[in-house]
């Protein structure tokens, strides 16, 4: 048995208590450990994606018990995939954070930031629900303590809103899996892929609320309309490098849903007909029409991009929605696209932040280091919109093309068109107040110019949108990848196979568990 | 005791929906609170309701209780007691900090007053003192 896939969930686990025990009074020991961490991340996940490149399926039992009594990590494709896309994104908002100072501002970031990737990375290799529950806390925990990081009092009320907000998620989450277990008696996700078959058409009420409610959790998760009133205020008064990495968190409920429902609940199980088509669709729409309007209203830049992310995740859910092979490989390469470019636009807030006095879009002096930053800005719009040339074009287009198979064709052609053309004009208003409009006003004498960002900041955010162009440049191989992904998840044989036929402790089942 | 059990989930449930839709801190804390207490006994219960049966096994028994619920109902306690104790914490900081324990957004009219914090940017300096 392998030990690595279990890596990337150890290794934050003991740098967190040692950066906190050991290293409590010394920043400069715990941004060398933090940085160190990550990278040796980034190296692992690395090596768990080539791994399972090749389609091969891995199974961690934790413990060495057979599923489905012992809990299972699983590498696959997806899995590994989103663990290297976790890690290759908290490199550069790492980097950030320190060139910024924002991890001096309060006690304990560099803890927080290791127990955040903790709990993400758990969430994405765990194949069993209640396991996925335990680390969605863990990763919330965490976020808890970042968002409320550097303090404030807006800054607080977002936090009591955000918490508050989750709360009410974990306790949905809770009584899903409760309903769930009653009704087939496990929680592995392969085993519950296996149970759910053989339900009939009579007496799955209660199977039917419980796949509801855990859909609804994800939702929540993804900020999908019309639960994402946690979002805006919270990813906009968290520290800009929180909120960066926070593009990664929505990310977690889009990839809980594609995991769960192309599994457990597939798309063609009676049990559960009609929740795709008739609620995940139309609410994606939602999202991405609510999302792109709020972009256009925001009266503030950092409003500005957490509405431009509400969008962008609707974009993915609608490509999630259709729940065709070709529709999720185009919502996770979206999906990519969408966290790199989220991270780094959240990160060039925080550049214009440094040098105005407030990010309301008025005209206000040039910013210091004016002439870098409105090129950073400029990507990454073309980024967060989609326009040509970067990798918000191309996913998009492989979402208009994949949506031709839906009933709904029309409404996501219009949507999507609509919404991208208001989300230019929204971006382009703001962008033309902040950097051209400021050209015209002189900058008051009495007031001391701010500094510029340091080189660090710029590095940090240049590699995210680097990363944005790679994403764009190689957009063959990631997209043949990205239909093998889908493919596999769409054959969930081999993976079902390999989480209950790998021998373990108590396995092979002496005593028939069905009920 | 499956109508007593029911029913007891169903009145804590309404309970805490009820006073999650007040707009004040302590009522929604409470609600979750509630709310957590609801899902704890329908955990148990999802494992079939048994009165004195073992979870383990022992020799001569016939009938015995899930232990799975049970292991599952700990872990749900022990996460949901951590989370309404950091909740409490930073409702506390909130309202002392601005003297009001609303949940939603704030008013946006007080914006333009002279006195109130306009922007992050100010919070921010405002955070830095404190830490």
């Amino acid at each position: 048995m392998i030990h690595w896939i279990v890596a990337p969930v150890m290794l934050p686990a003991i740098l967190a208590p040692f950066i906190v025990l050991a290293a409590r009074y010394h920043l400069g020991i715990q941004r060398v450990f933090s940085v160190v961490g990550v990278v040796a991340m980034i190296v692992i996940a690395a090596g768990l994606a080539w791994q399972a490149s090749d389609g091969t399926i891995t199974i961690y039992r934790l413990g060495d018990w057979a599923a489905p009594f012992g809990i299972v990590l699983i590498a696959d494709r997806l899995s590994t995939m989103m663990v290297l896309l976790t890690s290759v994104l908290a490199l550069p908002v790492l980097l950030y954070a320190i060139g910024s100072g924002w991890d001096a501002k309060g006690r304990h970031f560099h803890a927080l930031y290791q127990f955040q990737l903790m709990g993400i990375m758990g969430a994405f290799l765990t194949g069993d629900l209640f396991n996925l529950f335990v680390f969605f806390e863990v990763l919330l925990i965490a976020s808890y303590g970042l968002m409320i990081h550097a303090g404030g009092n807006l800054r607080l009320r977002a936090g009591v809103q955000y918490v508050l907000f989750n709360l009410i998620g974990s306790t949905l989450f809770l009584f899903a899996l409760g309903a769930i277990y009653a009704e087939t008696g496990t929680l592995n996700m392969a085993d519950l892929a296996q149970r759910v078959q053989l339900f009939g058409p009579e007496g799955n009420a209660g199977l039917r609320v419980a796949a509801v409610l855990l859909l609804m959790v994800f939702a929540i998760k993804a900020a999908l309309v019309p639960l994402h009133f946690w979002l805006p205020s919270s990813y906009a008064e968290a520290p800009a490098p929180v909120a960066a990495l926070f593009a990664i968190m929505t990310k977690v409920g889009a990839y809980s849903i594609i995991r769960v429902y192309t599994m457990s609940f597939p798309p063609d199980l009676e049990v559960t007909s009609g929740l795709h088509d008739m609620w995940l669709l139309p609410a994606a729409l939602a999202s991405l029409a609510i999302g792109m309007i709020g972009v256009l209203a925001a009266k503030r830049l950092d409003r500005l991009v957490a509405f431009g992310v509400i969008g962008s995740m609707g974009m993915v859910m609608i490509s999630i929605a259709l729940f065709t092979p070709e529709g999720i490989a185009a919502a996770l390469y979206y999906m990519v696209h969408s966290t790199l470019a989220a991270g780094a636009m959240f990160l060039i807030v925080d550049l214009v932040r440094a040098g105005r006095p407030s990010l309301v879009l008025t005209a206000m002096p040039p910013v210091a280091g004016a002439a870098l930053t409105a090129a950073m800005f400029f990507l990454g719009a073309i980024a967060m919109v989609g326009l040509p040339p970067l990798s918000g074009f191309l996913g998009k287009l492989q979402i208009l093309d994949a949506a031709f198979t839906s009933p709904l064709v029309v409404w996501t052609w219009a949507a999507i068109l609509i919404s991208s053309l208001i989300a230019i004009v929204g971006f382009a208003r703001a962008g033309s107040i902040l950097f051209w409009k400021a050209q015209s006003i002189d900058p008051d004498p009495n007031t001391e110019p701010h500094a510029a960002p340091s080189a660090l900041s710029y590095v940090a955010v240049g590699t995210l949108l680097a990363l944005l162009v790679a994403h764009s440049v190689l957009a063959g191989p990631m997209t043949r990848y990205m239909a093998a992904t889908s493919a596999q998840l769409f054959a969930p044989g081999p993976y079902i196979d390999t989480v209950l036929g790998t021998p373990g402790k108590m396995s092979p089942p002496t005593t028939d568990e069905e009920q | 005791m499956e109508l007593l059990v029911a029913s007891a989930i169903g009145v804590l449930t309404a309970g805490g929906v009820y006073l999650l839709t007040r707009m004040r801190t302590f009522p929604v804390i409470l609600g979750i609170s509630l709310l957590t207490y609801a899902v704890n006994v329908f955990l148990f219960a999802s494992g079939r309701l048994t009165v004195g049966a073992p979870p383990i096994l022992t020799d001569g028994v016939e009938v015995y209780a899930d232990p799975l619920p049970q292991a599952l109902v700990l872990t749900a306690i022990v996460i949901s007691f951590g989370m309404t104790a950091v909740v409490v914490m930073i409702a506390l900081g909130a309202y002392l900090g601005s003297d009001d324990d609303h949940v939603d957004d704030p008013d946006p009219a007080p914006d333009s007053g002279p006195d109130s914090a306009p922007d992050s940017a100010s919070d921010d300096m405002l955070g830095e003192d404190r830490t």
